[in-house]
């Protein structure tokens, strides 16, 4: 699905991704878990081309989905960030715009819909992010009137409006509480039968419980990539056993 | 036990001393302080008393309907003028906000080169330059070629004294909007020029509003700049290409005279400056206020 090859980024001068090869498969939670600092949020910020938009960053490789290298020249970053959807680890909402309108804004912005079927799609997605029930009768009121956990699954409905091939979650848990946590890992589980998912997170309990992949990174390099269960149970690399095991980290 | 007790408790002398030396200092600073309040305001409020006491006497309906008649003759007004200025001041807007604002967007948002460093010093020394510069600028730019004394001329000076208060306060509130904002807006396919007017600047658009409010009250009781450009009329508004009455220039005129009357109609002209100021701040900030909920 997402073909990641040699992918290298930096800040300045920096190196912060050192050559990173993996492949995030269709329909499949990838889970990416690390130490703070290892290049987790890069990675990710890398596979939407978000991470060109910091001042100073720049990252070269090549990463393909569906055979086609969104690094490729000529390619738009913003054609990429419309199939290639991205949540991240604060819930953003526009502050301005009502909650129907946070959805409504993409896909006006993208023409994903004509105007008379916005309503339609502003409920489809509030259902798919389970927050339908929720929000029904408050469409008018601001976004940023929610609670934490409503906001990030406003912002994941937000992003399925425009119908992406992948979802990139850049630890979207981390300013929640454990129930708001919980319905966001329940939503991802429940997502990855329409959506291929990549999950940056800090939690290892998380990954293990909703990915199906885990990649480990260590600082800028990927250090062991397998099924959940083999990171989790045993892993081949003996940095991946003595991180999950919290002997660091 | 409780001898002991109490002996630790009670301070030592110096201890003592100390306290009551630092409760004396915090006494005085705290006087100093008020003080200091005392002669920011006094002077501030006498001013809004003397314009209201000298002004208020000659506040009747006429005097915003008509034209200033000949010294000795009864009545008159500032009619001209108070539209005058709100041509001129309209004008200045016109064209200095949305020049101050592209140009403080263009600063927060993508001024990182040498370009950008050049903009904002020029903005800033732009703010510092003396206003009658401004309008010997307007007067040689607009004045000179259209060999006319002009409203247009009048209102492009304004706009230049404009042009760095909005450009600078725009640059900051949108540099305060979170760059997450930012970044949510592109992550759903968002060109850069979309987000920036549809997401960052109407989350800036309060503080935008502060700006622009700040430019026009400066700009509304400038005199200098309208001397040699608008010039001055006695007559009502007759285009652009013509001069202009303006109630700073008209203050100016009457004050300067040597006749009571018109010292009065001066006054009562003061009178409407500051109210008219007052008067845009509040219904700017009403809207600031209305577009938040």
């Amino acid at each position: 699905m997402l073909a990641i090859e040699n992918l290298k980024a930096y800040f300045g001068k920096n190196e912060a991704l050192h050559g990173i090869s993996l492949t995030i498969h269709e329909r499949k939670v990838t889970a990416i878990i690390g130490p703070s600092g290892c290049g987790k949020s890069t990675l990710v910020r890398c596979l939407n081309r978000m991470h060109e938009e910091t001042p100073g960053a720049r990252a070269d490789g090549r990463v393909r989905l569906r055979d086609q290298d969104i690094y490729a020249p000529g390619i738009d970053p913003v054609d990429v960030r419309r199939r290639i959807g991205m949540v991240f680890q604060r819930p953003n909402p526009f502050p301005t715009l009502s909650i129907r309108d946070n959805i409504a804004f993409g896909v006006r912005v993208n023409r994903v819909a004509p105007r008379g079927r916005f309503d339609e799609v502003v409920e489809k997605c509030l259902r798919r992010a389970a927050l339908w029930d929720e929000v029904k009768d408050n469409l008018d009121a601001s976004g940023t009137s929610l609670s934490g956990g409503q906001q990030q699954r406003l912002c994941i409905a937000r992003a399925l409006a425009l119908e992406p091939e992948v979802l990139l979650m850049d630890e979207p848990c981390s300013a929640l509480d454990p129930i708001a946590t919980a319905k966001i890992e329940e939503l991802v589980t429940e997502l990855k039968a329409t959506v291929t998912v990549a999950l940056v997170t800090h939690n290892m309990q998380q990954a293990a419980r909703v990915a199906d992949m885990t990649a480990f990174l260590l600082m800028g390099s990927l250090v062991e990539f397998d099924s959940t269960t083999t990171i989790f149970t045993s892993p081949k690399n003996r940095q991946t056993e003595d991180y999950i095991t919290g002997k660091f980290g | 036990m409780n001898v002991a007790l109490e002996a630790s408790m009670t301070p030592p002398r110096a201890a003592r001393t100390a306290l009551l030396r630092r409760k004396i200092l915090d006494r005085t600073m705290r006087t100093l302080a008020a003080a200091a309040i005392g002669v920011a305001v006094v002077p501030l409020f006498s001013v809004l008393w003397e314009v209201l006491r000298l002004g208020l006497p000659g506040l009747r309906p006429g005097f915003f309907s008509s034209l200033p008649v000949p010294v000795g003759e009864p009545g008159g007004g500032m009619g001209n003028a108070l539209v005058g200025t709100l041509i001129l001041v309209g004008l200045g807007g016109a064209i200095g906000v949305p020049v101050g604002l592209l140009a403080g967007i263009y600063l927060a948002e993508f001024g990182r080169g040498r370009l950008a460093r050049i903009v904002r010093f020029t903005a800033d020394v732009l703010s510092g330059v003396p206003s009658i510069v401004v309008g010997i600028f307007a007067y040689t730019v607009v004045v000179m070629p259209m060999n006319h004394f002009s409203a247009l001329s009048g209102g492009v000076a304004l706009s230049v004294l404009m042009i760095p208060v909005v450009s600078r306060t725009t640059e900051e509130m949108v540099k305060l909007v979170p760059t997450t904002l930012r970044e949510g807006a592109l992550a759903l396919g968002c060109p850069r020029w979309r987000a920036t007017l549809q997401i960052v600047l109407p989350t800036a658009l309060p503080g935008v509003l502060a700006g622009v409010m700040l430019a026009v009250a400066r700009v509304a009781g400038e005199t200098a700049p309208l001397l040699f450009t608008a010039f001055g009329s006695r007559f009502w508004f007759e285009g652009l290409r013509q001069p202009v009455a303006g109630l700073p220039l008209q203050i100016f005129t009457y004050a300067v005279s040597p006749y009571d009357e018109w010292h009065a109609q001066a006054w009562t002209g003061a009178l409407v400056l500051v109210l008219l100021v007052v008067l845009l701040q509040l219904v700017i900030r009403l809207y600031a206020r209305w577009r938040m909920h």
